[in-house]
């Protein structure tokens, strides 16, 4: 039974959202479903957030090496939650005041100067990465090899000034930038298109496979 | 020495990667931008906008995406503002309400947008986030109210001007995603466009924007930005120079760093396998 | 600039320098500057779900059923009850003995997804795009009206529906594993390499740029933003 009512429902809640497709009567069941759809993913992203304290709560009380780095995730995630939720304590009644970014908020305060350079910063280091694996592993050891460097590298000199610059002496319309312009929306269009088409076909035969209930493997074991 | 370079240590190389960046910041220097097709496409969807027009901005991307959207987002709000288009941001992303405040503020500063006069609730408003991923999407198209049902502030979105007669998409005329992932453009074309028959338009990052040409082809997006070049496209059309536009001649040099260690990872290798060397 | 907003940008910087130490090799003030933002990247997604979805969507519709007994799409108030009960299930899982339970609102969600995706990857991404792929090569009224000045235009006028035509279609033949790639099938997927060859090196030269914009970022709040204000100061 536990694993047998969870299909049912796999398969019912996917038939929905078929069968409003084709009859737009229906509709209101989807609208309803959708809510629901809302709500749960909030509280599945909720789930995350409380799992990472849990886990950190875990590591520092196992006290072993890096636990103290534990400590640091619940204390940061403690500030700014406490920061977060602070409104409850404001307004007329409970929950009636919903503004937890006034001006000039704690919370706000740890976006921008806490939350926003770490996570740009991090994504930033991706940079020093791609420069390092360009020189240490892409060689252009066959003909697919040196097709795929070649058009990376007039793409990135046509998407900057400096390929117009190099080729101005070409006619208008035929410099570099007008090369990248042809080679994104001919042929990479129809390589991305191929891509896209064949991805949608396994979709869909996935999620038809979901809804009939053949594909099991999202309920797990009893 | 071909094998010397080829055991580089890469901690040489993000330093050398390191200043290249950086100098063209003490360079001065400008650069004029070529405007390519898809950019020229989304400006000619928005100038058949007329004043008033309702116009839905889904800001989908985090900091980590700030540098190459947020010149798009500002010179879009900023187009906007000057066009008399009604503004209604939304976020898919969690992240997306603050980047969406971050950017009034950015361009409510501006002494050319502050002559306009621009008051929240009538010319723009921020309707906060909302989970949900791509049935946010399809619940807006059922009903805008029920998926958000109040600002950022708190007010009921059925009280606000701006909000008064758009119940869904088919109020709306026009959408402008800028994404940085999932959920973002695709999702915006397979729900939005395709079943509620919105007319988009969308600025990506560069990572995402080869992806999304073959919705360009097919008509399902009227036009697209790419990476920061498209902002700086964008920028030059509409007139509002910004740091996209700044940004091009160290982006530039950036192109030219990654180019030559390619072409000097090949030299190296090559040159060592002839002469017989480990590669 | 006042104490807070200067605060905030001696904040930032140190923890950008934080995390660029990494490059030198792993340390522990990177290891502390990842804890960090683990935990108010968590503290920030609980806070905001908490206002945007919970508060709105749940408790007042669930609290104000009495005078408010549907919704603005006229969905029934009460029935977000059944909401609140599969997200607390959901919750469940941090329990190792209820965990079960969370499988009935997951399985909502992977139903409800399914469905969706049947629809919107075979209306958007599969037959929209065939019907853009079938496309006329030979048209010759087609190429006397097309307009359009230099290389695109050429391209436009007489090669670019025969590449798209092209392009798609063998890149369709290499993905098709069921039939051996030989012979006159072999060589369409040869061709499909050719433009997938093609496609990953232009994805390969946007990603660049998009990696070393984001890089650009943080160099010009350092320059721009960070180091004027040690200079400044507040007021």
């Amino acid at each position: 039974m536990r694993r047998q009512i969870p299909l049912l429902i796999t398969g019912f809640v996917g038939a929905i959202y078929i069968v409003t497709f084709f009859i737009p009567a229906t509709r209101f069941v989807e609208t309803i479903a959708t809510d629901w759809i809302l709500i749960i993913q909030a509280f599945a992203i909720w789930l995350g957030a409380l799992n990472l304290l849990k886990l950190s709560i875990m590591k520092l009380s196992s006290r072993k090496p890096g636990a103290g780095y534990a400590a640091i995730v619940i204390v940061c995630f403690l500030i700014t939650a406490a920061a977060g939720l602070a409104p409850i304590t404001r307004g007329e009644h409970f929950l009636s005041d919903h503004n937890y970014l006034a001006e000039n908020s704690t919370f706000e305060w740890i976006y921008n100067s806490v939350y926003v350079p770490l996570n740009a910063t991090m994504f930033a280091l991706l940079a020093f990465f791609v420069a390092s694996a360009s020189y240490r592993a892409f060689r252009a050891r066959n003909r697919e090899a040196t097709l795929l460097l070649g058009a990376a590298c007039v793409m990135m000199l046509g998407r900057v000034p400096l390929g117009d610059a190099i080729t101005g002496f070409l006619p208008e319309g035929w410099t570099l930038s007008a090369w990248a312009d042809v080679i994104m929306n001919f042929p990479v269009l129809a390589g991305q298109r191929a891509i896209m088409i064949g991805i949608a076909l396994g979709i869909v035969s996935t999620a038809l496979r979901l809804v009939l209930g053949i594909e099991r493997s999202h309920v797990g074991g009893d | 020495m071909f094998e010397r370079l080829l055991a580089l240590d890469r901690r040489w190389i993000f330093l050398f990667v390191a200043v290249a960046l950086t100098i063209p910041f003490f360079l001065g220097l400008s650069c004029k931008s070529y405007v390519s097709p898809e950019v020229k496409a989304l400006y000619a969807a928005l100038e058949e906008l007329r004043p008033n027009s309702k116009v839905i901005v889904s800001f989908d991307y985090d900091p980590a995406s700030e540098p190459e959207l947020n010149p798009m987002a500002d010179a879009f709000m900023k187009y906007a503002f000057h066009h008399r288009l009604k503004l209604i941001c939304i976020g898919l992303w969690p992240q997306g309400p603050l980047e969406v405040d971050r950017c009034f503020n950015r361009v409510l500063a501006d002494p050319e947008i502050q002559k306009l006069n621009p008051v929240y609730g009538v010319d723009y408003v921020n309707l906060g986030f909302q989970s949900g991923n791509e049935f946010a999407i399809q619940g807006m198209g059922a009903s805008i109210y029920n998926v958000f049902p109040n600002d950022m502030r708190g007010t009921a979105t059925s009280q606000i001007p701006i909000m008064m007669d758009v119940r869904d998409f088919s109020n709306v005329d026009f959408v402008f995603n800028l994404s940085a992932g999932y959920p973002g453009t695709v999702e915006w074309v397979q729900v939005a466009v395709d079943r509620y028959g919105v007319t988009l338009g969308a600025g990506n990052t560069a990572v995402q924007a080869p992806l999304v040409y073959p919705y360009l082809g097919s008509g399902q997006l009227k036009g697209l930005l790419g990476g920061m070049k498209g902002g700086a496209e964008f920028e030059a059309l509409s007139g509002h120079t910004g740091k996209a536009t700044k940004f091009m001649v160290s982006q530039t040099f950036a192109h030219l760093v990654v180019i030559l260690f390619i072409v000097m990872g090949n030299v190296a290798y090559f040159a060592a396998k002839r002469k017989g060397g480990r590669a | 600039m006042n104490v807070s907003d200067w605060l905030a940008l001696q904040v930032a910087a140190l923890l950008t320098l934080g995390i660029v130490s990494f490059l030198y090799k792993d340390n522990p003030i990177y290891k502390i500057c990842e804890s960090i933002f683990l935990g108010v990247s968590a503290g920030y997604w609980f806070t905001v779900l908490f206002w945007e979805n919970m508060v709105p969507k749940l408790y007042e519709n669930i609290s104000q059923a009495g005078s408010r007994p549907y919704t603005e799409a006229g969905v029934p108030s009460l029935l977000y009850v059944v909401a609140l009960i599969l997200g607390i299930m959901m919750l469940l899982r941090l329990f190792p003995k209820l965990g079960w339970m969370s499988r009935w609102p997951l399985s909502v969600v992977v139903g409800a997804t399914a469905g969706l995706w049947f629809i919107t990857y075979m209306q958007s991404n599969a037959l929209s795009q065939l019907r853009a792929t079938l496309l006329p090569i030979l048209d010759f009224q087609a190429m006397d009206a097309a307009t359009g000045t230099g290389l695109s235009g050429w391209f436009n006028k007489y090669l670019g529906n025969l590449v798209i035509l092209v392009g798609t279609s063998t890149g369709l033949c290499y993905f098709y594993f069921s039939k051996e790639h030989k012979g006159v099938f072999g060589g369409l997927a040869r061709v499909g390499i050719y433009f997938l060859m093609v496609t990953f090196g232009a994805s390969f030269g946007y990603t660049v740029m998009s990696r070393m914009s984001l890089l650009l970022g943080r160099i010009d709040f350092m320059i721009s933003e960070w180091w004027p204000s040690l200079f400044s100061g507040w007021s």
